[in-house]
């Protein structure tokens, strides 16, 4: 589904990404660790088409095509969701505007017919319950007063409507507390399936105690360092990242 | 390179046979053509320079005025001025300190003036100066090696003189506001300084200025100019204030910042503000411009005012080369009857450049302050960006805070971004800190200098520790 | 000024005064008179007057526009009927002359009077004689003066006191003929604990180039709940000057809107003085301009006595080569302890060509006070833009809608229903591809 050559990024002229190879196949789970500073949230946006970072080499190919020539609203109705790492405030703007605008626009995209009010209220209505979430919030403008986990399980929601085909889901698991990371890892493995590939960027192991992935990568300095099962995640959270970098390991990868 | 050197200019040979019925030493009060003619002829000045002088007289008598500010006071006589004046000998001044305003000597205690230099300050003619020469010589190896240079304008006029033509008036030309114009016509003299492509000044020019700039006089010129690559911090003015007769300073402060180079420009001006009951004290008009001319330039501008009785100052920068960056850091309080009309200009024209301006207003007694600002962006400049926050603290209810910030933005990519706050001291607040133990004159000096914390922290630690005391000094009376 | 000019403004006022309404009352035609001799020394203000440093009001100066005593213009009930808000009292003054035939009062409750202006001055000149008389006085520009020189009919409004007025009132001007100047003025006067709604709304139906100078003058007795919104839908190629006077007594409230979409020029000043304690007023606005359009808001906020409370938010948008200007003045005069004040500007530019002059402004002479304002100029915040792409909704499409809730608001903090679904529809108008996403 997505495939990532020798991806070179970077941000006024500063390179961020040095080099990215990763292939994620439809089904898969794929978990992208690393510490602050190493890429991964870099590679979750230029997959979603931030223009402020300049794809200096490399290509990223997502269902045979090029995913870097599409506008962000084209790969949004290709299929590609980003779940925001700091979801934006958009005062003015109803939740459930942004909501029936993003699936309709699919919709129209993909040549169906939009959704009327009635349908649409009953499809939301159906992923909210199941989200935990208070049908107030549609209401509100977009993360607006938001608590931390009501923005993230927003995010959720809004994969839940949107059914992507490769959802990449930027540190979704930061700055919750246990119980909002059970709703929004519940949230999240609702989703896996096999038309559907799971990108999920993260600092720490605990997400992935819900969510296991099928493959796990950890990018260092702008380069994935290493990869390997699940098991590699919890050797990191033993080992920490210090061990990625000092390179006393070297079963897989290029070491910086 | 050289410096002020009072005893060479003292025993300058007055300009030979030209106006043989004035007297070389004094000019008569009074401003003509021939003053004009006659200050640029005891200077040596080149013709270049007494043709400036002369252009800007004539441009000044068709000026009236400026009326626009909030600050208030009598009409000043121009003519009841007198223009030039010698440098002040020993016979002039006090003979010791017995001889000056003990108000003033109780500051200098309170501020920790060294017995020396309060000497120095209150005019007391003392060998310190020519103790200065010495320490200034060392200093001037040090800068001269580096390619520095540094001295007063009269020197760099007769030294240096294709440095001061080219960026003579080049920020503030003559025609620029009533007071630089009449400035540009008569002014007596000042500092130049001009740091050479890549050059890091080494040391904050200050200690020196606080020699240099003696007796230089109401009409003050500086001049600064940072080559390409290069930085300089200098420190104007001095922490203690100074025994100073001329009611009237118009000062002209122009600075040079070529592409990557920076230049901090620090100010604690601390003259005389009159008395409680708003008697004397200085006029202080002074018009103060930086250039960013190059990319990636910074100028920055950092004053402390809390002396003068009227205080009339926009230290502004040009934002011209892509990326350029300007700031403005501002505590001015008035305190009695002073009154100060304050501010910047921030002109963007470059792309991405960038400028803060942080304003902090105190007024106490029957203090006015207000806050002057204009932040524009031009049509070119894309992608600017302006934070202002301009705070006003109120201690009693004579007192005012007035804030004028103009914005004009010509530019869709620009941000601009203004926010303004009044507070006062609180009953409430000053009783807490009294059930706690802190005098209530201390608590004032206290709130005071948290409110500020953001302009001090700019400055060189051992000014901003002398800027704090000094806010202390000036606020006394000021509650109770 | 220009003698030309002044002569023509002048000429036109001498070929219609014996026709101005009130001439056979002396006092009138003596006031006119002195408002005339003030214009004729002051003239039209210019750039170099602080107040209009960022507006030039040449084109008004050198615009034929003609005086008219009367209208002659046949206009009928369906012509304005989309112009029409519903559920309000109804008062129509066409060219700037007001007709019976087309307004709309209902049974006024005890104490209301609604009147126009023209019509008092024929049968109570008594009631108008003080109150103008007192407004006469030191014209704060050209324009004042002109307006009191050429006044030629407006609305009246009086409520005595603890009158409630349950039904808002619509003041709808329309511009009919072209180059012609209409010069109104309106009075509200607000007895003690009375209430009233008013909206004044300035539209065209078929005028293109005309010059509307409006003063609308309000006194809100002790304790009154006034509201005043004005809606400002000129032409694009109108001339739109507008006075909003209110002085506010001991405890009254007072809310005011200005909206300002349509007008080749439109300059309206709000003057607010807080002359009671403990006076309280609210002031939105919002203005938005596209091609060639020039529209300036002056604000002038008077803390005179202690307690007062005043609440300023206006937003601005521009797109093409519009330009605004807003300058908003709070003063804190040195009885008026204890006032909380609080004044916001924020402004989208949407244009390489676009320009915003604001100028927040604080005089404050007392020291208990709470004062703070704050502006701002950007463009769409680039997250939200994305944010929103990333979701699935294009480019110009999230712009609009960004911008369209910016704007709104505004818009929702009307509380009047049928005013608020008016500017609402007028919002979506502006800008149609947010109405495809919000419908």
């Amino acid at each position: 589904m997505l495939d990532i050559s020798n991806l070179h990024v970077s941000i006024d002229n500063k390179p961020i990404l040095r080099g990215i190879d990763l292939t994620v196949k439809a089904g898969e789970v794929h978990a992208v660790m690393g510490p602050n500073g190493s890429g991964k949230s870099t590679l979750a946006l230029v997959l979603a088409g931030r223009d402020n970072y300049a794809v200096t080499a490399g290509e990223v190919r997502y269902l045979g095509h090029d995913l870097l020539t599409l506008s962000p609203e084209e790969r949004a109705r290709e299929g590609v969701f980003l779940a925001f790492q700091y979801p934006v405030e958009i005062p003015g703007v109803a939740n459930i505007y942004l909501l029936k605008a993003a699936l309709n626009a699919q919709r129209l995209h993909r040549g169906e017919a939009e959704l009327d009010a009635v349908d649409f209220l009953a499809l939301v209505r159906d992923k909210l319950k199941f989200m935990g979430m208070d049908e107030a919030l549609l209401y509100r403008p977009v993360n607006q007063g938001f608590s931390g986990g009501e923005k993230k399980r927003n995010e959720i929601l809004q994969m839940a409507v949107m059914e992507p085909r490769l959802a990449i889901l930027d540190e979704t698991d930061s700055g919750l507390d246990i119980d909002a990371l059970k709703v929004v890892a519940d949230g999240i493995e609702n989703m896996r399936s096999p038309q559907r590939a799971l990108i999920l960027v993260t600092h720490y192991q605990r997400l992935l105690n819900y969510i296991v992935p099928d493959r796990v990568h950890v990018l260092s300095q702008g380069r994935i360092a290493l990869s390997g099962g699940p098991e590699l995640a919890l050797e990191l959270e033993h080992r920490g990242y210090g061990w990625v970098d000092a390179g006393k390991d070297s079963r897989t990868g290029v070491m910086p | 390179m050289g410096n002020f050197n009072l005893e060479e200019f003292i025993g300058q040979d007055y300009q030979q046979g030209f106006f043989t019925t004035l007297d070389s030493d004094t000019v008569p009060s009074g401003l003509n053509e021939d003053v004009v003619r006659l200050i640029s002829a005891k200077k040596n000045e080149p013709e270049f320079m007494r043709e400036w002088r002369l252009k800007a007289y004539r441009h000044w008598l068709t000026l009236s005025e400026p009326r626009w500010s909030t600050v208030q006071y009598p009409p000043i006589d121009y003519q009841n001025i007198c223009y030039y004046s010698a440098p002040r000998s020993s016979k002039d001044g006090p003979k010791s300190l017995d001889e000056v305003d003990p108000e003033l000597l109780r500051t200098y205690e309170k501020l920790g003036v060294p017995l020396k230099e309060r000497e120095l300050l209150a005019g007391v003619a003392v060998d310190a100066v020519f103790d200065s020469v010495s320490v200034a010589t060392t200093f001037k190896k040090k800068l001269a090696g580096l390619g520095i240079i540094f001295c007063s304008f009269s020197e760099a006029v007769q030294e240096h003189t294709e440095l001061v033509r080219q960026y003579l008036g080049s920020v503030v030309p003559y025609t620029d506001n009533y007071f630089a114009t009449l400035n540009s016509a008569v002014f007596s003299d000042g500092s130049f300084c001009y740091i050479p492509p890549g050059v890091r000044c080494p040391m904050e020019l200050s200690t020196y200025f606080r020699i240099n700039a003696k007796n230089t006089g109401q009409f003050e010129r500086t001049l600064i100019i940072a080559d390409k690559g290069s930085y300089v911090s200098y420190l104007e003015g001095c922490t203690a204030p100074m025994r100073d007769e001329n009611q009237l300073h118009a000062a002209v402060v122009e600075l040079i910042a070529l592409e990557d180079a920076q230049i901090k420009y620090a100010t604690v001006q601390n003259w005389y503000p009159g008395d409680k009951h708003g008697k004397g004290g200085i006029y202080n008009f002074v018009t103060k411009r930086g250039d960013c001319r190059g990319a990636n330039s910074k100028i920055s501008w950092t004053q402390v005012e809390t002396g003068s009785a009227i205080t009339w100052k926009y230290p502004s920068v040009i934002l011209q080369g892509d990326n350029a960056v300007g700031e403005f850091r501002s505590v001015a309080l008035t305190n009695h009857y002073q009154q100060a009309d304050t501010g910047t200009k921030m002109l963007h024209l470059g792309r991405n450049t960038r400028s803060t301006i942080i304003s902090k207003g105190i007024s106490a007694g029957h203090g006015h302050n207000a806050y002057r600002g204009l932040v524009k962006v031009a049509k070119s400049a894309a992608g600017a960006r302006n934070y202002t926050q301009c705070d006003s603290l109120l201690l009693g209810d004579k007192c005012a805070a007035h804030t004028f910030p103009y914005i004009v933005v010509k530019n869709p990519t620009a941000r601009v971004e203004h926010e303004a706050t009044t507070s006062r001291i609180g009953e409430d607040q000053l009783f807490y800190c009294q059930s706690r133990g802190i005098a209530a004159e201390d608590a004032v000096t206290m709130i005071v200098n948290g409110f500020c914390k953001e302009v001090f922290k700019e400055l060189p630690m051992e000014f901003a520790v002398e800027a704090q005391k000094l806010l202390g000094v000036s606020l006394e009376g000021s509650i109770g | 000024m220009n003698m030309a000019v002044s002569n023509l403004y002048l000429n036109e006022f001498s070929r219609v005064k014996t026709a101005l309404p009130g001439q056979r009352l002396p006092w009138l035609t003596n006031m006119r008179e002195e408002a005339l001799a003030s214009f004729r020394t002051t003239g039209f203000p210019t750039l170099r007057d602080e107040d209009w440093k960022y507006t030039s009001v040449a084109r008004i100066e050198q615009g034929h526009f003609s005086l008219r005593a009367a209208t002659t213009q046949p206009v009928t009930a369906r012509q304005i009927e989309t112009l029409v808000l519903p559920d309000m009292q109804l008062l129509v003054f066409v060219d700037g002359h007001h007709i019976p035939t087309l307004s709309r009062i209902d049974a006024l409750p005890a104490g209301v009077t609604v009147a126009s202006i023209a019509d008092l001055l024929e049968r109570e000149p008594e009631t108008l004689q003080s109150l103008l008389t007192r407004q006469s006085r030191g014209y704060s520009s050209g324009f004042a003066a002109l307006n009191v020189a050429c006044m030629a009919d407006g609305a009246y409004i009086h409520l005595a006191e603890g009158a409630v007025l349950e039904t808002s009132i619509h003041l709808l001007f329309v511009a009919c003929t072209d180059n012609l100047a209409s010069h109104c003025r309106n009075q509200l006067i607000a007895g003690a604990n009375s209430r009233a709604c008013i909206v004044e709304h300035h539209a065209m139906l078929g005028a293109a180039s005309y010059f509307t100078n409006v003063v609308t003058s309000i006194a809100a007795g002790s304790s009154a709940r006034i509201e005043h919104h004005k809606l400002q839908q000129e032409s694009p190629k109108a001339f739109h000057i507008a006075a909003v006077n209110a002085d506010l007594n001991e405890g009254s409230h007072f809310l005011s809107s200005s909206f300002a979409l349509g007008g080749a020029l439109s300059r309206t000043d709000i003057n607010v003085t807080l002359s009671g304690e403990g006076a309280e007023c609210s002031l939105d606005g919002l203005y938005m301009g596209d091609g060639r359009q020039h529209m300036d808001h002056h604000t002038c906020i008077d803390h005179s006595k202690p307690r007062g409370t005043s609440r300023e938010l206006y937003k601005g948008v521009l797109a093409g080569a519009s330009r605004a200007v807003f300058n908003g003045k709070v003063i804190v005069h040195p009885d008026a302890q204890h006032s909380d004040a609080f004044q916001t500007n924020h402004n989208l530019l949407l244009s390489e060509q676009a320009e915003v002059d604001t100028k927040p402004q604080l005089e404050i002479w007392a020291d208990d006070v709470k004062c703070s304002h704050g502006a701002t100029v950007g463009q769409l915040d680039d997250n939200q833009v994305f944010y929103l792409r990333s979701r699935g909704v294009d480019d110009s499409a999230a712009r609009a809608l960004l911008t369209h809730a910016f704007a709104a608001e505004m818009v929702d903090r009307v509380g009047l229903a049928s005013l608020r679904s008016r500017l609402d529809r007028l919002l979506r108008e502006r800008l149609p591809q947010s109405s495809e996403v919000l419908s």
